[in-house]
């Protein structure tokens, strides 16, 4: 698992490197690492003045905003599909995202006095909380009720959030309302990276040590429960710490989908369920994973941008479909 | 090794599982009203009773994993319930009916989860750890299957790994819902057997455990038993040596069929024929 670490660490960096080098303005990898030290108040920066900003005021704070988010959304994803042994469990297909948009839409556009990421962590618990209550109604929580009552959800917050936006923006509604729905990292700088790593560093460490409770929900909750673990506790403590996650990365990229549902699977095919090391290798391919994706959005239809979750959707739903599929042959 | 606390706790002359007056409401339904039940230390019991009396719901609660409404629980002269949950993993482990998981996991990972109780957050397995899990693998004679996949088993070969589990655990009271379900007569045997010699010289050079089995089938319980406690509808219905309790009368009045008892010829033990009622 450490060599696995170190490598995708290394990739990470490299990845966060090459993708501010990418784009219309050539810039060399060098020249990225000089600006970033000049920043850091060594030397002098090696570019001119006006890319020197393109590095350090747009391209940086928007990259480290895709490795804070790519990482956070895939623990998310993690944690939710080990504490609820769903296997499709995921911020954005259990509502979690879409409520978490609409909490961030309604202090920026209705003027709410909340600060943006609290709004969305709310908006998370209350998405979740109804998803839960709705498949609960369904009959047993079962994985595919539990996704059927996030889309009901998902699709309530997604319209509410629409209507806001259509509402209250003059001019360019429809495209405020993709970036919120699709997601988008066009305007992250500097504030946003804050807010993304501060609550990686808030919500990483209870994270990181919950995975032991994490591997005894393996075989349910009667399982756990007799291996010493509070079940009710941990779940949801662990799923407060998902939905605190989830409403930080929405509210400074929209809701990106399919992040949390497949890279988690991804990981387990590299190093198996364990979630010792499952967690950090999962923040690790999400940070990169997502680098790569905004990457394109950005460049693929220059000067055109593409919502990001419309990348990592049309990588995403074909896997989520592989593992309904799955499913359907295990039942 | 660290064992629970119980039995450090109670002494001697205080062993095995002592509870009384137990209820157990279900959405406010009695499920388990006043019962008494009593195994003593390092015996082999087996709880009896028809579907719906109540079995899988008293296991459940006498392993601490759900709650009581009235009655006390004893083991080892500790309350059970008071203990601190990863002390009472480290004392009871508990057997479930068929529990499965969606994960990739292997033979030896999913008796790795055993060792749970005994664990740090972070820090990687001890000696203690690996040495408990390789007894485990081992008196369950699963030691060839340790890198095959838990999902990959057929449904005898996953329950044995589910009571490897628990052997992980290393517990001084050991507790099985149904532990044979599904399994063919070969498997059934063998099962019950490895059950029965865990009572009486426990996992490795310890001493024996303290063992309560729920089991559908009489015979088994017949053959393989010290002791057997018979619930109906909630109550205990009958509770003492095998012998003295499996008679036809009882049979017939709890299952409502006849019954016969007859000796196996070739282990002496009691076998029981069943009839139609006449």
């Amino acid at each position: 698992m450490t060599v696995v670490a170190v490598v995708l660490a290394v990739l990470l960096v490299a990845s966060v490197t090459l993708a501010i080098t990418g784009g219309p303005t050539n810039i060399t990898p060098a020249e990225v690492w000089g600006s970033v030290a000049h920043h850091l108040g060594f030397g002098a920066s090696p570019l001119p003045e006006l890319r020197d900003g393109i590095v350090w005021q747009l391209r940086l704070p928007r990259v480290l905003t895709a490795a804070a988010v790519g990482a956070g959304l895939a623990v998310s994803g993690a944690v939710m599909q080990a504490v609820t042994r769903n296997p499709l469990a995921d911020p954005y297909l259990l509502g979690l995202s879409s409520g978490a948009s609409l909490g961030a839409v309604a202090v920026l556009l209705l003027g709410a006095s909340v600060l943006l990421p609290v709004a969305a962590f709310v908006g998370a618990m209350l998405a979740l909380g109804v998803t839960l209550l709705l498949a609960n109604s369904l009959g047993r929580i079962t994985p595919s009720r539990t996704v059927l009552a996030g889309i009901a959800v998902s699709a309530l917050a997604s319209a509410i959030t629409s209507l806001v936006i259509f509402w209250t923006v003059t001019g360019d509604s429809y495209r405020e309302i993709l970036n919120w729905l699709l997601g988008s990292l066009a305007g992250a700088r500097w504030p946003e990276v804050g807010i993304a790593f501060a609550a990686i560093l808030i919500a990483g460490a209870p994270i990181l040590l919950s995975g032991r409770t994490l591997d005894a929900f393996a075989f349910g909750d009667v399982s756990a429960a007799g291996l010493g673990i509070n079940v009710q506790r941990s779940r949801w403590v662990l799923l407060t710490i998902t939905a605190l996650l989830t409403g930080a990365m929405v509210s400074v990229s929209g809701s990106i989908g399919f992040v949390g549902l497949v890279l988690p699977h991804a990981v387990r095919l590299l190093v198996g369920p364990g979630h010792r090391a499952l967690l950090p290798l999962s923040a690790l391919v999400g940070g990169i994973f997502l680098v790569w994706a905004d990457t394109l959005a950005r460049t693929v239809f220059d000067p055109r941008e593409l919502p990001v979750g419309i990348v990592t959707a049309l990588i995403g739903a074909p896997v989520f479909a592989f593992l309904l599929a799955r499913r359907r042959a295990d039942s | 090794m660290s064992r629970g606390a119980a039995s450090e706790a109670g002494g001697a002359g205080t062993g095995g599982l002592d509870a009384s007056r137990v209820d157990i409401r279900i959405d406010g339904t009695l499920i388990i009203d006043g019962v008494d039940c009593t195994v003593e230390d390092g015996t082999f019991s087996a709880l009896l009773g028809p579907n719906g009396a109540g079995k899988s719901t008293l296991l459940a609660v006498l392993a601490g994993i759900e709650r009581a409404d009235a009655g006390s629980i004893r083991f080892g002269g500790a309350e059970l319930h008071e203990l601190p949950r990863r002390q009472r993993a480290r004392t009871v482990s508990f057997v479930e009916q068929e529990a499965t998981t969606e994960l990739a996991l292997t033979v030896r990972q999913v008796i790795a989860l055993g060792r749970t109780p005994y664990q740090s957050l972070w820090g990687d397995q001890s000696a203690d750890d690996a040495d408990a899990v390789t007894a485990a693998l081992e008196s369950t004679g699963l030691t060839p299957f340790a890198e095959r996949r838990f999902l990959s088993l057929s449904g005898g070969e996953r329950q044995r790994v589910m009571l490897a589990k628990a052997l992980a655990q290393d517990p001084l009271l050991l507790l099985l819902d149904e532990p044979t379900n599904h399994l063919d007569v070969s498997a059934q045997l063998s099962t019950l057997a490895l059950i029965r010699s865990l009572s009486e010289t426990g996992a490795g050079d310890r001493r024996g455990m303290t063992v309560l089995a729920a089991l559908h089938d009489l015979n088994l319980a017949a053959a393989y038993c010290d002791h057997v406690i018979v619930l109906r509808a909630g109550t205990v219905f009958a509770a003492g040596a095998t012998e003295e309790v499996l008679t036809a009368e009882l049979v017939r009045e709890v299952y409502g069929v006849r019954a016969d008892v007859l000796r196996n010829p070739a282990t002496g033990r009691p076998v029981i024929a069943f009839s139609a009622p006449d």
